[in-house]
């Protein structure tokens, strides 16, 4: 690895990751426990980063939240792409009448603002860990299948691709074993930005009222703490430092993989 | 008509004034809340009100910011002091027979519409017996207890009663008895799509000059106002707010000089109270006098032990949602009656302090034990979307039971999905608030009545509690002739409610209201901010 970011990316997110699977180790207690006094700044006994106004960890909270958020992140970021590599595989490699007809549902997407979509799917299914990610996937799938659509039309007619069409091979196999794998890694890369965004998204979410009531998430934490910022900055601080540092290293991860993915940069970064 | 009155005219109106209250005060009508100093004539009175009301048409809107602004503009016959004695109004002076059956009004004198007609006993007639049954339930439940009601003369007004009805001289709160105009209504009895909705036209002491949507709606003196030399104020203008950290800037900084309702989020409190140059109280909210509580749905097996209902009220700390969430303002709820409502009796009341040690040993009688994951019971609640001190709740409550074992799923939905499941029955829990109105046969019955069980109506028994004996007592209490009669099925009442707690009570809300010094008798009766206004003015 040349990309010193990218490096710094990685590390962070191990930590992040570390954090959230030893969440249960640091912190015993749900993070929903009132521990201690409400409205403690940082540095109480047992208090690390503060307590809420129902006396809730901080501290634990924010372990508890990259969980969340990381799930969340990851298998909406997961949702968006199989919906993105199916529809943008379908179009580019059948053309025609396929094409324009999954074109123009990806236009329709596209040109609803997606945050308001979310908002009226999660609304409309009642917050949950389920919706939130169906409603995120939904929101971000259009373009991984303009991504995909146009790999798959240039790879189409490569005589690779003829020569199978020639073997006989199906449709499914080409699809799948020929092309695919030559169109993954924009997709890989997209993909990793999208988890980052993805971790915004369910945040906003959470910030205003629409997360899923029963997990503590980072999002939530600021929603609940922005009302008492005069009283108490350190409820809204600290999970805004968390989301920040967590979505600057995927997108540094994200450039870094870029680079090592794309053949011209990688060789721009030898010579 | 609306012509300026000269000084000399408005000098002789404000030794009138004097007069008309030594008069009244001598003839001791009713009890009016006293008020300070020597009020001065003139000035602008600037406030907020938030959210901006649909229609400033009291007679077709119930909702609070349509009162706030509206009960400027509309009255109705009586309005009810701090301790909830009914004062005169449009009424001048009332009478009621001895077996309280007939209650006679005569209306006060040289009383006009903002267009100048005249008012008269068949506005009053109009009001009650053809508009505001058809626009306000509450309206509709009083009418219900009416055998007629009659003009017996342009300025007097009976009504004879099916049946003695304690809380009659109760109801004419203006949110629930606003007198409308006939000569603007009578013609077109589709009252709602009225285009003279968009052109209030009362009896009050200001009338509309414009209303500026999303801005302001600006209010000025009525010099036709009946009460000779009021109101002292020449306008009141309401500027519309949605962002609570500007509201809380424009009291502090002075821009506004009256703050109320839920204007101030309650975390902000703390630190306006120590600002000198303003004045603080919670009064105001005697009239309405809202308590909030968590409906259990009686209809599903696991709620229908008792125990199982006092162990939940013994889980919940509500001194600490008093103390922390509300930061100190309002009160701990224990019963149905609310401590301003007429009736309350705190010594018939069974009390569950906050004790988590006797919720288990409850749970553990039941036969309620816990599992391998320590939990004994599984609830779902719905949480109210009414901002977060609401959320807040659900989350304590939830924590709170997870300490007893009972485990909480919080349900969250819009403000339009809450109202749809919970009078729908739609929900196992449910945080819901309710306004008493004076008198506990206007809104404390109507929550534990079996025969309000009403699917689809918000407000009622939904919950389901059904208990004969309850139902008679609420009875009795309504049609008792005297005081103490009412008061002793009021108190068995509250014994049986707080002893079976259909409903788990939480508080008794309290609003804050901050105003400037130099405003005076801004805040005179148990409507607070809603009152109006007449006897406010500036220094």
């Amino acid at each position: 690895m040349h990309n010193r970011g990218a490096v710094a990316g990685a590390v962070v997110l191990l930590l992040v990751v570390i954090m959230a699977i030893l969440a249960p180790v640091f912190f015993p207690a749900s993070p929903w426990d009132m521990v201690g006094a409400p409205l403690q700044p940082p540095g109480s006994p047992d208090l690390l980063l503060g307590s809420d106004m129902l006396g809730r960890n901080i501290a634990s909270g924010i372990a508890y939240g990259a969980r969340v958020s990381l799930v969340i992140g990851l298998v909406s970021a997961l949702v968006a792409v199989v919906i993105g590599v199916t529809v943008g595989a379908l179009a580019g490699y059948f053309g025609g009448m396929v094409d324009d007809a999954l074109m123009r549902i990806t236009e329709f997407f596209q040109t609803i603002p997606g945050f308001v979509l979310l908002i009226v799917l999660v609304a409309l299914f009642s917050p949950s860990v389920v919706s939130i990610v169906v409603a995120i996937g939904l929101v971000s799938w259009t373009p991984i299948a303009r991504i995909v659509r146009g790999e798959f039309m240039s790879l189409r007619t490569r005589e690779f691709v003829q020569a199978a069409i020639l073997m006989g091979e199906s449709n499914l196999r080409i699809i799948l074993r020929q092309i695919l794998p030559n169109a993954l890694s924009p997709v890989i890369v997209s993909g990793s930005l999208l988890v980052g965004t993805s971790i915004l998204l369910e945040s906003a979410l959470s910030f205003l009222g629409l997360g899923d009531p029963n997990m503590m998430s980072w999002g939530y934490m600021i929603g609940a703490a922005r009302t008492v910022i005069r009283l108490a900055w350190w409820m809204s601080v600290f999970p805004g430092l968390a989301i920040v540092l967590t979505v600057l290293a995927l997108n540094l991860v994200g450039d870094g993989l870029n680079e090592a993915l794309s053949p011209r940069m990688s060789r721009k970064v030898q010579a | 008509m609306t012509k300026k009155p000269s000084r000399a005219e408005l000098m002789g109106q404000s030794l009138q004034s004097r007069r008309t209250f030594i008069a009244a005060g001598m003839a001791s009508v009713a009890a009016r809340p006293a008020w300070s100093q020597t009020p001065k004539r003139g000035g602008t009175l600037r406030t907020i009100i938030n959210p901006e009301p649909p229609s400033l048409v009291l007679g077709i809107s119930p909702l609070i910011p349509t009162g706030t602004v509206g009960s400027k503009i509309y009255q109705s016959l009586l309005s009810y002091s701090f301790d909830l004695k009914p004062y005169p109004v449009l009424a001048k002076s009332w009478t009621a027979s001895p077996d309280g059956r007939v209650y006679t009004f005569t209306l006060q004198d040289k009383v006009t519409w903002h267009d100048g007609t005249p008012f008269s006993a068949d506005d009053v007639i109009f009001s009650t017996t053809k508009m505001l049954p058809e626009t306000n339930a509450r309206w509709r439940f009083i009418l219900e207890q009416c055998e007629s009601i009659k003009a017996l003369d342009p300025q007097t007004v009976q009504f004879t009663l099916k049946g003695p009805f304690s809380a009659f001289i109760s109801s004419f709160v203006n949110s629930t008895c606003p007198i409308m105009p006939a000569h603007i209504y009578g013609a077109n009895t589709d009252y709602r799509n009225n285009p003279a909705n968009a052109t209030p036209i009362g009896t009050g002491p200001f009338k509309l000059k414009e209303w500026k949507k999303a801005s302001f709606i600006h209010l000025v003196r009525y010099d036709g106002y009946w009460d000779p030399g009021k109101p002292y104020l020449d306008e009141v203008i309401y500027s519309v707010v949605p962002d609570s950290a500007q509201r809380v800037a424009a009291i502090e900084t002075g821009r506004v000089d009256l703050v109320s309702n839920n204007d101030i989020e309650y975390f902000d409190v703390p630190r306006l109270r120590q600002q000198k140059n303003l004045t603080f109280t919670t009064k105001g909210t005697e009239t309405r006098s809202l308590m909030s509580w968590i409906d259990v749905n009686l209809r599903l097996p696991k709620f229908q032990d008792k125990r199982f209902r006092k162990a939940m009220m013994h889980a919940i700390d509500r001194q600490f949602i008093v103390d922390k969430l509300y930061f100190g303002l309002g009160k701990v709820a224990n019963g149905p009656i609310a401590t301003t409502t007429r009736f309350h009796d705190d010594a018939a009341i069974v009390k569950y302090p906050y004790d988590p040690k006797k919720a288990i040993a409850l749970l553990d009688e039941m036969g309620l034990k816990p599992d391998a994951k320590g939990i004994r019971e599984r609830v779902s609640i719905l949480a109210l979307p009414y901002g977060e001190v609401w959320t807040r709740q659900a989350e304590l409550v939830k924590q709170l039971f997870g300490k007893v074992g009972i485990e909480v799923t919080i349900e969250t939905t819009d403000a339009a999905g809450w109202a749809r499941r919970n009078s729908n029955w739609e929900f196992e829990m449910s945080f819901n608030f309710l306004g008493q109105f004076i008198h506990p046969a206007i809104g404390v019955a109507r929550a534990y009545i079996s025969a309000n069980r009403r699917k689809g109506v918000l407000a009622s028994n939904v919950e389901g509690y059904s208990n004969p004996k309850v139902d008679e007592l609420f009875e009795q209490g309504a049609t008792a002739v005297n005081d103490p009669e009412a008061q002793k099925a009021y108190s068995e009442i509250q014994h049986i409610i707080s002893d079976e707690l259909p409903v788990l009570y939480l508080t008794e809300l309290a609003f804050p209201i901050f105003q400037s010094a130099a405003l005076h008798d801004a805040i005179v009766d148990g409507d607070g901010a809603s009152n109006d206004f007449s006897r406010a003015w500036k220094s």
